[in-house]
């Protein structure tokens, strides 16, 4: 179990980390998400031993480090992917990944596992980068650590790619069974692989909860739209139900002390089809393959984002007629003045 | 095809780089002894002064290297120019400091009434040597550091290996091209450096050389000097077959040393800078307030910028051509190359090269313009690798638009190019103007009688023992390395490379 107690990173006078507070279990992957400079891989860094903190402590299993009592980076039997891999560019696969290892069995299982069979004797520079991030994967885990840390590892790879592997790293952390925590700037991934999901902000926790709850029941605007496309739709709250022009449809509240709220609605809760009286108008659309997304100029209401499958072809500035057709609870805010995203 | 015009200036040039060897050959042909006992103590001497330079400096440029490049040290660019210094001083400064202050009888007993152990000899050239030329090292192995992925040594550590041990490990086994080519130049300082052997009573090629001059053993001399090439021609041979691989530059590795580490490790590289940089200015200012001015005369300092300037403006002049030449294709970068074999030169081989050949032509002979034309072959490569650097920088297109408007390669070459690389020009001229203002083998060899430098009278006082008598002429040569070293850290600001980051 990992435990993170108010933790804070600063360089010099700039506080990047604040307070943070962590317990993970035992083969749990937490995703650290946020925009760029949000300090994701300062937690990292610190939870590594690799930079100093300024505040708070954290603990696991046999170590506990603090402050005052630093732990070294090799003492945490933490293991890391890095976003460039970080192999040793002067060793052949085989023996980066069997690094500090005296027995090569667990190294030959993790190149077995993860298909890296015929390339033991190759040099990094000779792998491409998919390969170089099993490399590095393998090396990690060879290493028996008792949590990993990955470093943006899908960031540096094209699409394709990334779609696959993210399977094979969320496999093979399951297999070996130690807790992980993942950062990211991609909130698919985010959502997709983790077991929680942490949203960060300026270095602040905004939310930790499942990818589920911080999807549907964001912690605050930014995470709302961090996550996803996000519409906000004005309306008053009465009981858990949110009076919209759109009609009356179960709502939480959210932080809400007031009942004048906007309601949070995702592009997918929203039903659209053409008709020539309706109650919006068609702003842009955008041709997703499978799906496609509309914007539409409610006719007494803000613009928001609907997405339909690819089969129902509106054409810009045609009228239409767009319901909430989600049956489960909505978040509210409350109220802003427009568009202050 | 036309040739640039530039061409035919530089292959002059550089057939005049090339006529000190060739005066050389001549010269060995006449009754010298190819190969006795005594060369062979010589030669030895030098490989073990040149062998364990390179080791020192490694034993002190590495560590260094490690923390300037890593460590999060308050005032990091400090302690780096701090630590770099010693490159801008002629290591005969500290030759001759060392000497006086140490052993029987020294500055240091004097003062202080303890005797250190003598500073002579191997032991104590090869010091001296160490002292002033780490630099090498801490300079190419620090570029090589900063060039890595610090992500490795994390890497390593994440798997459970001690930092010491990843630095072993991981680190080191990537930057042994830039140590080794650091060691290689330090190797090259020491083999070609006349001063330090020479007061340390070493008998070096370049103290041999010089001790034969000086018994009218002139063609032995040649002799002694074309053997120093093919030692020379060796190490440069090594040096070229040097070659790092390139990584993909990553993320800068840092460390946070706590507090105390860190006064720690500034205090374990305060003896080099204490024996390196503040006892010889200690030592000068000592003898100052004692025995004042002597009988020091400022001409010998006016006669020593005279020169210095006049090679200066000369050098930059040959340089342009030469640059321009080694720009404009295959054979004008032969012929700049070949200018390179000057730097390669010992001083005092080109003395003993340039003194027959003014024995042969008696307009030369004991003029200025010898002097003169020693710096120039030796300096030159200086300038024109400053000039080659800020031409190399221009963009082409705006000669191309030059060109496109009409003007002619010359005309661009004159109205665009040189302009925009006045500053190299001029950084060219004061490097070579620093360097021959702390000439000392080639101006005692070749400077007309009763022509003093700086550098000739401060040997003149080390062999007359009026020790005392340096604090002047060693202090304006201190203050013109200081200012050596100033004017690189400003070009160095203006530059793309840094030395920084």
């Amino acid at each position: 179990m990992l435990k993170v107690r108010n933790l804070s990173v600063h360089y010099g006078d700039t506080c990047v980390v604040r307070d943070l507070n962590l317990a993970l279990g035992d083969d749990e992957i937490l995703m650290l998400v946020g925009p760029t400079g949000c300090g994701k891989s300062t937690i990292l860094q610190a939870l590594a031993g690799l930079i100093p903190i300024s505040s708070g402590e954290m603990e696991l299993g046999s170590w506990q480090a603090s402050v005052h009592r630093h732990v070294a980076p090799e003492k945490r039997s933490v293991g890391m992917v890095f976003q460039d891999f970080a192999l040793f560019p002067h060793l052949t696969v085989q023996e980066n990944i069997a690094f500090r290892l005296s027995d090569n069995s667990l190294a030959d299982h993790w190149i077995e596992l993860l298909g890296l069979n015929a390339l033991r004797e190759s040099k990094p520079s000779q792998l491409s980068g998919g390969q170089k991030q099993r490399v590095a994967l393998a090396r990690t885990l060879a290493h028996e650590p008792s949590f990993i840390l990955l470093d943006e590892p899908l960031s540096s790879l094209d699409a394709a790619l990334k779609d696959t592997l993210r399977w094979d790293i969320r496999k093979a952390l399951k297999k070996a069974g130690v807790p992980a925590i993942w950062v990211t700037h991609d909130q698919e991934e985010a959502l997709s692989v983790g077991d929680r999901v942490g949203v960060l902000k300026n270095g602040v926790i905004e939310q930790l909860d499942t990818p589920e709850r911080c999807f549907s029941e964001p912690a605050s605007r930014f995470v709302a739209g961090f996550l996803g496309e996000a519409s906000f739709l004005p309306g008053h709250i009465s009981g858990n139900q949110v009076i919209t022009s759109l009609g009356s449809v179960p709502g939480i509240a959210i932080h809400c002390d007031d009942s004048q709220v906007d309601l949070l609605v995702r592009p997918d809760d929203f039903s659209l089809c053409a008709t020539s009286d309706g109650n919006g108008l068609i702003a842009w659309s955008r041709y997703e393959g499978g799906t496609r997304l509309y914007a539409v100029n409610l006719d007494d209401g803000p613009q928001v984002s609907v997405r339909v499958i690819h089969e129902n072809a509106i054409a810009v500035g045609a009228r239409v007629q767009i319901d909430i057709i989600t049956t489960h609870p909505l978040a509210a805010f409350p109220r802003q003045p427009a568009c202050v995203c | 095809m036309r040739w640039p015009f530039s061409y035919p200036l530089a292959l002059v040039i550089a057939l005049l780089a090339l006529v000190p060897v060739g005066v050389l050959m001549s010269l060995a042909n006449g009754d010298a002894t190819f190969f006795d006992q005594h060369n062979l103590k010589v030669l030895t001497n030098t490989l073990w002064l040149m062998l364990f330079t390179a080791l020192g400096s490694i034993a002190i440029g590495v560590p260094l290297a490690l923390m300037t490049a890593y460590a999060q040290l308050p005032y990091r660019r400090l302690w780096l120019i701090v630590l770099a210094a010693p490159l801008a001083l002629p290591s005969y400064i500290g030759a001759f400091t060392l000497y006086a202050a140490f052993g029987p009888g020294g500055e240091i007993d004097q003062l202080l009434g303890v005797t250190p152990p003598r500073v002579y000899g191997l032991a104590g050239a090869s010091l001296v040597m160490t002292l002033y030329t780490y630099p090498f090292v801490l300079l190419t192995t620090r570029a090589a550091l900063v060039g890595l992925d610090g992500n490795l040594v994390n890497a390593a550590r994440t798997l459970g290996m001690s930092l010491m041990a990843s630095i072993w490990r991981v680190v080191l086994p990537r930057v042994v091209t830039g140590m080794a080519a650091g060691a290689l130049l330090a190797a090259m300082y020491a083999l070609s450096d006349f001063g330090t052997p020479a007061m340390m009573g070493l008998d070096t090629f370049t103290r041999v050389i010089y001790v034969e001059y000086n018994a009218f053993g002139l063609s032995q001399a040649a002799m002694l000097s074309l053997q120093l090439l093919c030692v020379v021609a060796l190490v440069l041979f090594l040096e070229s077959r040097v070659r790092g691989t390139k990584e993909s530059p990553g993320r800068l590795l840092r460390l946070w040393p706590k507090p105390w580490q860190s006064a720690l490790m500034l205090l374990a590289s305060l003896p080099v800078f204490l024996l390196s940089i503040v006892l010889p200015l200690a030592i000068f200012v000592l003898w100052l307030v004692r025995d004042g001015t002597g009988d020091f005369n400022f001409s010998y300092a006016w006669n020593s910028t005279y020169a210095s300037l006049l090679a200066a403006l000369v050098a930059v002049i040959l340089a342009v051509p030469v640059a321009h030449a080694a720009l404009s294709g295959k054979a004008g970068r032969l012929m700049e190359r070949v200018t390179f074999l000057g730097f390669g030169v010992p001083g005092i081989v080109m003395g003993t090269a340039l003194v027959y050949m003014g024995l042969q032509l008696p307009f030369l002979y004991q003029t200025l313009a010898l002097l003169i034309i020693a710096y120039v072959l030796r300096f030159l490569p200086l300038a024109v690798g400053s000039v080659r650097t800020s031409v190399e920088s221009l963009d082409p297109r705006m000669l191309q638009a030059a060109r496109l408007l009409g003007a002619s390669p010359k005309e661009a070459f004159c109205r665009i190019t040189l302009p925009l690389t006045m500053r190299g020009i001029i950084a060219g001229a004061a490097l070579v103007f620093l360097e021959s203002m702390r000439e000392l083998p080639a101006t005692l060899l070749l400077g007309p009688t009763g022509f003093e430098t700086l550098a000739t009278y401060l040997w003149r006082v080390y062999e007359a023992g009026y020790f005392g008598r340096a604090a002047v002429p060693g202090l304006l040569l201190v203050f013109m390395s200081g200012l050596g070293l100033a004017l690189m850290l400003v070009g160095e600001r203006g530059s793309d490379f840094d030395i920084k980051e």
